[in-house]
């Protein structure tokens, strides 16, 4: 509640204010609120909560919910690792089939993510048409291991982050990246001094877009790394396969996922709204 | 043993609204025959109702395919079936003890584990013995469906320790992995066997430790008369030689 007064007051300040939204739209906003909201409101309603500690307790859940935070924190920094190169690129040089790369870049956001599985399966698995090498000369097995779980998390989570940067990338003044080249900054020092400090706002949202991507990926990860507890199991697929048997019990492990992403992100949300508005002004 | 979660849901909403949408228009004994029947049989009560149709022009067979328990909840709560095909017999006993069936169950088919191995078994997996070994990549069913109830269950009985790379969500995922070749091994059905169309190749498992599921049938308490006459094509020697065509074994 504090957040919301907090941005409000920054809004003013800019002089946006509070504008009037036409009475239609305004309708159209809360029913959109709403269809968020209840959901949720169901999810709270159903909710056993006599049995909340016990379930939570369990070292299953606990041992799903340490994986679930592991993976999604590491497929969010590769993402970001790769990530930016890839939207600098997107963004900055024109080459001969951007527009293929870029929609090739963003194809596992409209796949679905069994489907996605089934690709890795095809390029990374054991048969695959990558995998296999990596295997011979390697030993290196993804599927159904913890870093095949990773692969499967930023194979979906990537996007996101490309998507949020490449846009950031676009919008921030050049002239200042000019400026440093003739003082004599070399590329390095202007792409890590200049140019990534004036979009970290947005940086920081892909990132937190894609980490929490990653921690709510059940088919791609279900499909390619498998289902073992400790090693392959995260939290969704636990939810899942706990509604086969306890349909009580996987809705309290359902919200310990939502309870997670959402302290997670409404802790986020000031400082990452607050850099929007810096992207955009 | 399931098909996807979707289509399970999607085909079950759209099937149990039809009869629904029907009700009360005719009532006499060349109407319509609601058959509700756990997913493993689809494809061969799909045949069976065929061939029910040839012989039978005036009735009409209407298929729900759906995992047996949620059929069994769905009759329970109303839903107008006439006849009840169950994968196993606890469930079609939930509807015996309800008081929501007319007649004995009967026995119409017998499904059992296999262990699923790569087509032509390249690795000449012979047994379950073969499985424990450290290297292979094995796959089960998870625990909380039953074809993982029934994989642990015949490892328990085997005396072998075997340790799977993954616990899929239901079986049609195990022969998926195994027929991509990413698995070695899996247990399945053997009808998933004779579905998977020579993608993936059944090793038997010996039957002093092997489960045996059972698939019961039954007419509902309120069902039509030619509910009966669908059940005895099951039971006859039609049903038998498509069942059979399917992998099931007949009692």
């Amino acid at each position: 509640m504090s957040g919301r007064r907090t941005a409000d007051r920054a809004r003013s300040h800019r002089g946006v204010g509070r504008e009037r939204l036409p009475l239609p739209a305004l309708l159209l906003a809360v029913v959109a609120a709403a269809f968020f909201a209840l959901p949720f409101l169901g999810l709270l309603l159903r909710a056993p909560w006599g049995s909340l500690a016990e379930v939570l307790g369990r070292s299953s859940v606990r041992s799903a919910l340490w994986l679930s935070i592991r993976t999604s924190v590491t497929a969010a920094a590769v993402a970001a690792l790769f990530g930016v190169p890839l939207a600098w690129l997107l963004a900055r040089i024109d080459f001969p089939g951007r527009g293929l790369v870029r929609a090739l870049a963003t194809l596992s956001m409209v796949l679905p993510p069994v489907v996605g599985g089934v690709a890795l399966f095809a390029s990374f698995g054991r048969r695959g048409v990558f995998g296999q090498y990596l295997d011979d000369w390697f030993g290196i097995r993804l599927p159904f291991t913890t870093t095949g779980v990773v692969v499967a998390q930023v194979f979906v989570a990537m996007p996101f982050l490309v998507l949020t940067v490449e846009a950031a990338l676009r919008q921030i003044d050049h002239r200042v990246e000019d400026a440093a080249r003739t003082l004599g900054a070399g590329r390095w020092y202007v792409f890590s001094r200049v140019t990534l400090p004036s979009i970290r706002p947005a940086l920081f949202a892909g990132v937190v877009l894609a980490w929490a991507r990653a921690l709510g990926e059940f088919g791609a990860t279900i499909t390619f790394a498998g289902n073992f507890p400790g090693e392959t199991q995260t939290l969704p697929l636990a939810t899942y396969l706990t509604l086969e048997t306890d349909p009580d019990e996987a809705i309290i492990i359902a919200m310990l996922l939502i309870a997670v992403s959402f302290v997670v992100l409404v802790g986020l949300r000031d400082r990452w709204l607050g850099g929007s508005r810096d992207v955009v002004a | 043993m399931r098909r996807s979660r979707w289509w399970r849901v999607a085909a079950g909403a759209v099937v149990a609204a039809l009869p629904m949408a029907a009700c009360g228009s005719d009532d006499d004994a060349g109407g319509e025959i609601v058959v509700f029947a756990a997913a493993s049989l689809t494809e061969a009560f799909t045949d069976i109702a065929d061939a029910f149709a040839d012989a039978e022009p005036e009735a009409e067979v209407i298929l729900n395919f759906a995992a047996s328990s949620q059929l069994a909840s769905q009759i329970l709560e109303g839903a107008p079936a006439d006849v009840y095909a169950s994968a196993n017999t606890r469930t079609m006993g939930r509807l015996v003890d309800a008081g929501a069936t007319r007649g004995e169950p009967a026995v119409f088919a017998i499904n059992r584990a296999v262990i699923v191995v790569e087509s032509g078994n390249p690795l000449d997996i012979t047994g379950l013995a073969d499985l424990t070994e450290p290297d292979l990549v094995v796959v089960t069913c998870a625990p909380e469906v039953p074809c993982g109830s029934y994989a642990s269950e015949v490892f328990e009985r085997a005396g072998v320790d075997v340790r799977p790379d993954s616990l899929e969500a239901n079986v049609k995922a195990v022969v998926t992995k195994v027929a991509l070749g990413e698995a070695d091994a899996g247990i399945a059905y053997a009808t998933d066997v004779f579905a998977a169309d020579g993608d993936v190749d059944g090793v038997a498992i010996p039957d002093d430790v092997n489960v045996v599921a059972e698939y019961p049938l039954a007419v509902t308490a309120d069902a039509g008369a030619g509910a009966d006459e669908f059940v005895d094509v099951v039971l006859g020697s039609t049903g038998r030689r498509i069942l059979v065509d399917h992998g099931f074994e007949v009692p």
